[in-house]
């Protein structure tokens, strides 16, 4: 059997159950399921019935994320496929109306704004009508308006992480949209009055499954943990062979690990790397209300597929905080695909690009006339420093062509689209000293070479919000299908 | 002389949220773990460097337990920022892999 304590381990204290007595001691516990890590990318069928069968007392699934950049937010557009998610979803809701046991999605159509809390809503709406479901459920908005983050920033309690971008007033006017991340409190509150369903807006990974622990009983430096655990899904199992479920049995003292699905398998490596993932700092979870300190937690071998998980701590913060997202609009961008093959342009590719740059300014200027600094011309050169820009640190250009990308960003579409034949165009006959007459340099794949790629967001906002009240900001609509 | 990955199982980069890059370098077993850590190879001063970070904003963790360094640094370009060239951050562990590790220092 493998054990493993993070550095400065604590001793269990005798008189506390080790392990897996730990079960039946605490006379108390909760299964939880997570579907799967995100509601879009599936699970197998037969793990969730399988999960469901064994005895769970709700099913969680996050739908969201930052990771896919701030796009989702700042235009409203939910992340689908919608077939995908109407799929997932209706399998979710079938096994648990079928269990009598609630279902809860955290971080609606992708980034838990209203229009995609909406979306969401909308497919849930779509499954009850088509499969004869009646079930009552609650949707949780946490879009905030910006009159409401402006007054809470004038009486003090919006405060910056680090890094953080520039925030003020005139920030907040001009942007899309914000959210705040919901904690466990929200979701606790449809629970309590009685959602089969609970559709969150933005909502902390670990809320969705800690929620029903705590408000079951259990200790929240258990629910938490279990939470960060779960909340992936299967990404936790020593070899993910594809997107499945995790299930987890919590109790007083700690939880039991064990993917529903016989091919996969738990191990304490895979379990405690997973505190890792994503995470800045592998000790120390911030989540709303409190931090889970894993410090001293402890990862034991139950089986060849189970885990069990003990002493991680949870220490209440002094503020309740939420975090707060937003996204601003940057521009409009126009990209165009070129390859370039020749021996001699790629020999002076770096003086090759700067004259370009000279000569279409120059034609921008006079064709255009665009104000002072409504358009950004970036060359991007893969096969040279595409992937890592001013970071990469190989000097080196050893292959025998490289892919371009002309990417114009610029204040409205119209002059993003504008800029861009102007540059490709000039590219492509730009002269370089060892021909003589007309060359054709850029190898373009596609007919039109240029592609409007439409608006091109930011994130605003890195900052927490104090909260006098954990569910203050986020608005409950309960509807009875 | 070794290279970095040759001690590991897995050299990985991923945003930790949009504003922060996290780095795990997963060790094969303790004696890599170990081997890399006395060469010094992977210091906060060389993440510093690599990624134009001043060092002391530069988070270092040794995970003994599941032989395991990671590194956390803000990001210079914000994840999908106009100059962002990594949306996800999973390509930056890219200058790592190959880091050669003198053992004789």
């Amino acid at each position: 059997m493998w054990s493993c304590t993070f550095k400065d381990r604590i001793t269990l204290s005798a008189d506390r159950k080790p392990y897996g007595d730990s079960l039946k001691a605490a006379g108390k516990t909760i299964r939880a399921v997570a579907a799967t890590g995100n509601l879009s990318t599936g699970f197998r069928e037969e793990s969730l019935v399988r999960a469901v069968n064994e005895g769970a007392d709700f099913v969680g699934c996050d739908a969201g994320s930052t990771d896919s950049g701030p796009y989702y937010l700042g235009s409203g557009n939910p992340r689908g496929p919608r077939q995908g998610v109407k799929r997932n979803l209706g399998l979710i809701l079938r096994e648990t109306l079928r269990a009598g046991i609630p279902a809860i999605i955290g971080t609606a159509g992708h980034a838990g704004g209203r229009p995609h809390l909406e979306w969401t809503v909308d497919i849930v709406r779509e499954l009850a009508r088509e499969k004869d479901w009646h079930f009552k459920f609650a949707s949780i908005d946490s879009e905030i308006e910006p009159a409401i983050l402006a007054d809470a920033l004038r009486r003090g309690e919006i405060k910056p992480l680090s890094p953080a971008p520039l925030f003020n007033e005139e920030v907040i006017r001009q942007s899309q949209r914000f959210v705040a991340m919901m904690g466990i409190e929200p979701i606790q509150a449809a629970l309590a009055g009685g959602a089969k369903l609970v559709i969150a807006g933005r909502c902390s990974d670990v809320a969705i499954y800690a929620a029903l622990p705590v408000l079951r009983g259990i200790p929240k430096h258990v629910a938490f943990h279990a939470g960060k655990i779960l909340e992936c899904g299967a990404a936790s199992v020593a070899q993910r062979l594809y997107p499945d479920c995790l299930a987890a049995e919590l109790d007083a003292h700690g939880f039991t690990v064990e993917p529903p699905n016989p091919e996969l398998r738990c191990t304490p490596q895979s379990v405690a790397a997973h505190t890792l993932y994503e995470n800045a700092d592998p000790y120390r979870l911030i989540e709303p209300g409190g931090v889970l300190d894993t410090t001293a937690a402890q990862y034991q071998a139950m089986s060849e597929r189970a885990v069990r998980v003990e002493g991680g701590r949870f220490v209440p913060a002094k503020n309740y905080t939420v975090r707060i997202e937003g996204a601003s609009l940057a521009g409009y961008r126009s990209i165009v695909i070129a390859g370039i093959r020749d021996p001699l342009i790629l020999m002076q590719l770096d003086s090759f690009l700067s004259s370009l740059r000279a000569t279409v300014e120059r034609k921008i200027a006079d064709n255009l006339a665009p104000p002072a600094g409504a358009y950004l011309l970036n060359f991007r050169v893969y096969g040279r420093d595409g992937t890592l820009g001013a970071l990469e640190t190989d000097a080196n250009m050893a292959g025998h062509e490289v892919g371009l990308i002309i990417d114009v960003v610029a204040s409205s579409q119209s002059l993003a689209s504008d800029i861009l034949p102007l540059v490709w165009h000039s590219g492509l006959h730009h002269p370089i000293p060892e021909y003589q007459g007309l060359i054709s340099n850029f190898a373009f794949p596609f007919s039109p070479p240029g592609i409007d790629v439409g608006p091109v967001y930011r994130f605003c906002a890195n900052h927490v919000w104090e909260l006098d009240h954990p569910c203050k900001p986020f608005r409950t609509t309960w509807e009875e299908l | 002389m070794p290279q970095l990955w040759q001690f590991t199982k897995l050299i990985r980069s991923k945003n930790a949220g949009p504003f922060e890059l996290t780095f795990d370098i997963m060790f094969k077993d303790r004696e890599s773990y170990e081997r890399v850590l006395k060469s010094r190879v992977v210091s906060a001063e060389r993440i510093a460097q690599l990624y134009g970070v001043p060092v002391a904003e530069v988070r270092r963790f040794e995970i003994e337990q599941i032989d395991t360094l990671k590194f956390s640094i803000p990001r210079k370009v914000f994840s999908g920022d106009v100059a962002d060239t990594d949306v996800y951050g999973g390509q930056f562990h890219g200058p790592l892999v190959r880091l050669l590790v003198n053992e004789d220092e």
